[in-house]
């Protein structure tokens, strides 16, 4: 039972290292990818290579000057970015990392907490997220933070329907909410056990909810195309325009948390997880250990891959204006996940 | 009456097209696709830095920089201040004040009349490099150095202790 603990906690602070780590070196990855996009070559004087650039930054926020407006809300002022930062954090909880472990004689799963309602969890807490924002701009007692939290929030409770309902085929489909199930359903790359063999990753068989996923997680991170609750020139900053210091870095840094996490959920849900083609003769041939340390090192290498899409995209899309965004949103992917709910339950019936 | 709509000063005027949208078109997705990979075209082109102290910029051959005030081959002042440059200076950047040689002082000033303070206003001088062309004693040159910045607009004020090139520096 102790050893138990000590293995969740030693696997919850690796977890939350290597996601902090991720997420420092994703804005370092931000400026490096959009110069290049730009034809530039980025940061490369702090430290090897430009390195250290997110530990200057690091160093730079934490010595700004820390300004509080006179808001009537204090607390709240300071609560909002806390909530934005451990909501973005709360998620990998869930995520399965890889197979398990056998090392010392202990079997050690590679995720925090197997809950059989991760995937509602994961929506629950991405919920809890908009408070963070909303709280924020609220007690920055700004119009133009209020302006843009009220659009974050709107934007973000426009997309989560969509996102879930785009979910809902994939559930349906593997039949459990439990992220490791889901993993497990895609298990290697080609499926031998039905009648022909099939592709096993998820998005090979819902393309559409992959697309529609894709949409809306790129609206639920507030990422160009659909970062208006930040927009500089219609508000300032959005709804951190009156933060400063490390409150500032907190919602900065969170939004790459979160574009962290959520690469990692398309990577678990739509591309296998830590799956790879040949899993099983991997496994025999070289250990099961082995195959499991792999799956996490694929797992990453999907990850990144994601993270690199999100900025590959930031830096070639323009914003949304408002009503496009929200055209968008209730009018084209909302329709378009209960038709690819029906379409699913209609096959899942016939192939029965 | 004229029908202002289809004039066109310019002859570059273009009709915006109000054609419906082909399906393709509306779903966005392969315009999004085709910009995708216009961006990854540059991901992988030649980076335009110049990575500035290391490598530099080539000037152009008749770039006009910062000013220099010459010696002759004896390392006494040329400048005479008979005053064209700034006469010539379209900004009026240039202010000096004549004096007149003493004696033993031949070592320093190459004729009997020198300029006992010359100064340049860097923040008006437009570097057209007339005061180059008025010079009739080939004395004040444009050189491919740049104004350094400075703290305060009184630091671009350059006087001699700035213009005057150095003895040890090679005549022109």
């Amino acid at each position: 039972m102790e050893t138990a603990l000590i293995i969740k906690l030693v696997l919850i602070l690796v977890i939350f290292g290597i996601t902090m780590f991720i997420a420092l070196y994703s804005t370092f990855a931000e400026r490096i990818i959009a110069a290049y996009f730009q034809d530039r070559v980025g940061p490369n004087r702090a430290g090897p290579l430009g390195l250290l650039q997110p530990l200057a930054d690091g160093v730079k926020m934490f010595t700004k000057e820390d300004f509080i407006p006179n808001t009537p809300n204090k607390w709240l002022f300071i609560v909002g970015p806390g909530i934005a930062m451990s909501t973005a954090l709360m998620t990998s909880a869930v995520i399965p990392w890889g197979k398990s472990l056998d090392l010392f004689g202990l079997h050690i799963d590679l995720q925090v907490a197997d809950v059989n309602i991760a995937m509602l969890y994961v929506f629950g807490v991405v919920s809890i997220g908009v408070y963070g924002i909303m709280i924020g701009g609220w007690a920055s007692n700004n119009k133009y933070s209020l302006l843009g939290a009220v659009r974050a929030s709107s934007q973000m409770i426009s997309y989560e329907v969509a996102m879930g309902l785009s979910i809902i085929a994939v559930l349906m489909l593997v039949g459990s909410l439990s992220l490791r199930d889901i993993a497990e359903k895609q298990s290697n790359f080609i499926d031998w056990t039905g009648k022909f063999p099939y592709f096993s990753w998820i998005v090979f068989k819902q393309p559409l909810a992959f697309l529609v996923f894709l949409i809306c997680s790129f609206a639920e991170t507030n990422r160009t195309p659909f970062d208006l609750p930040e927009c500089e020139a219609e508000l300032i900053g959005g709804y951190h325009t009156e933060y400063s210091s490390m409150k500032l870095g907190f919602f900065l840094f969170a939004e790459y948390v979160n574009m962290f996490i959520s690469s990692t959920i398309i990577a678990t849900l739509f591309f296998g997880g830590y799956n790879y083609p040949f899993y099983d003769t991997v496994a025999t041939a070289a250990g099961l250990n082995a195959a499991a340390i792999l799956g996490v090192v694929v797992l990453f290498a999907k990850i990144f891959f994601f993270i690199f899409f999100f900025m590959w995209v930031r830096w070639t899309l323009p914003r949304f204006r408002y009503d496009q965004l929200m055209n968008l949103g209730w009018k084209i992917l909302i329709p378009l996940s209960i038709l690819n709910i029906i379409i699913t339950g209609v096959v899942i019936l016939l192939t029965n | 009456m004229t029908d202002f709509t289809s004039i066109s000063l310019s002859g570059k005027k273009v009709d915006v097209s109000r054609k419906e949208m082909t399906l393709s078109e509306q779903l966005y997705l392969p315009g999004i696709i085709k910009g995708m990979g216009i961006t990854m075209k540059h991901f992988f082109s030649r980076k335009k830095t110049i990575q500035y102290p290391e490598q530099k910029r080539e000037f152009s051959p008749v770039y006009r920089g910062r000013h220099v005030l010459m010696r002759d081959e004896n390392g006494a002042e040329r400048c005479t201040a008979c005053g064209l440059c700034a006469l010539a200076c379209p900004a009026e950047a240039i202010t000096m004040k004549a004096a007149e040689r003493e004696k033993g002082e031949e070592h320093l000033y190459r004729e009997e009349k020198y300029a006992s303070t010359y100064e340049i206003n860097m923040l008006r001088c437009i570097f057209c490099g007339l005061c180059e062309e008025a010079c009739p004693k080939e004395a004040i040159f444009l050189t491919e150095e740049l104004v350094n910045p400075e703290y305060t607009r009184e630091g671009f004020i350059y006087g001699k202790d700035k213009l005057v090139m150095n003895q040890q520096q090679q005549v022109l």
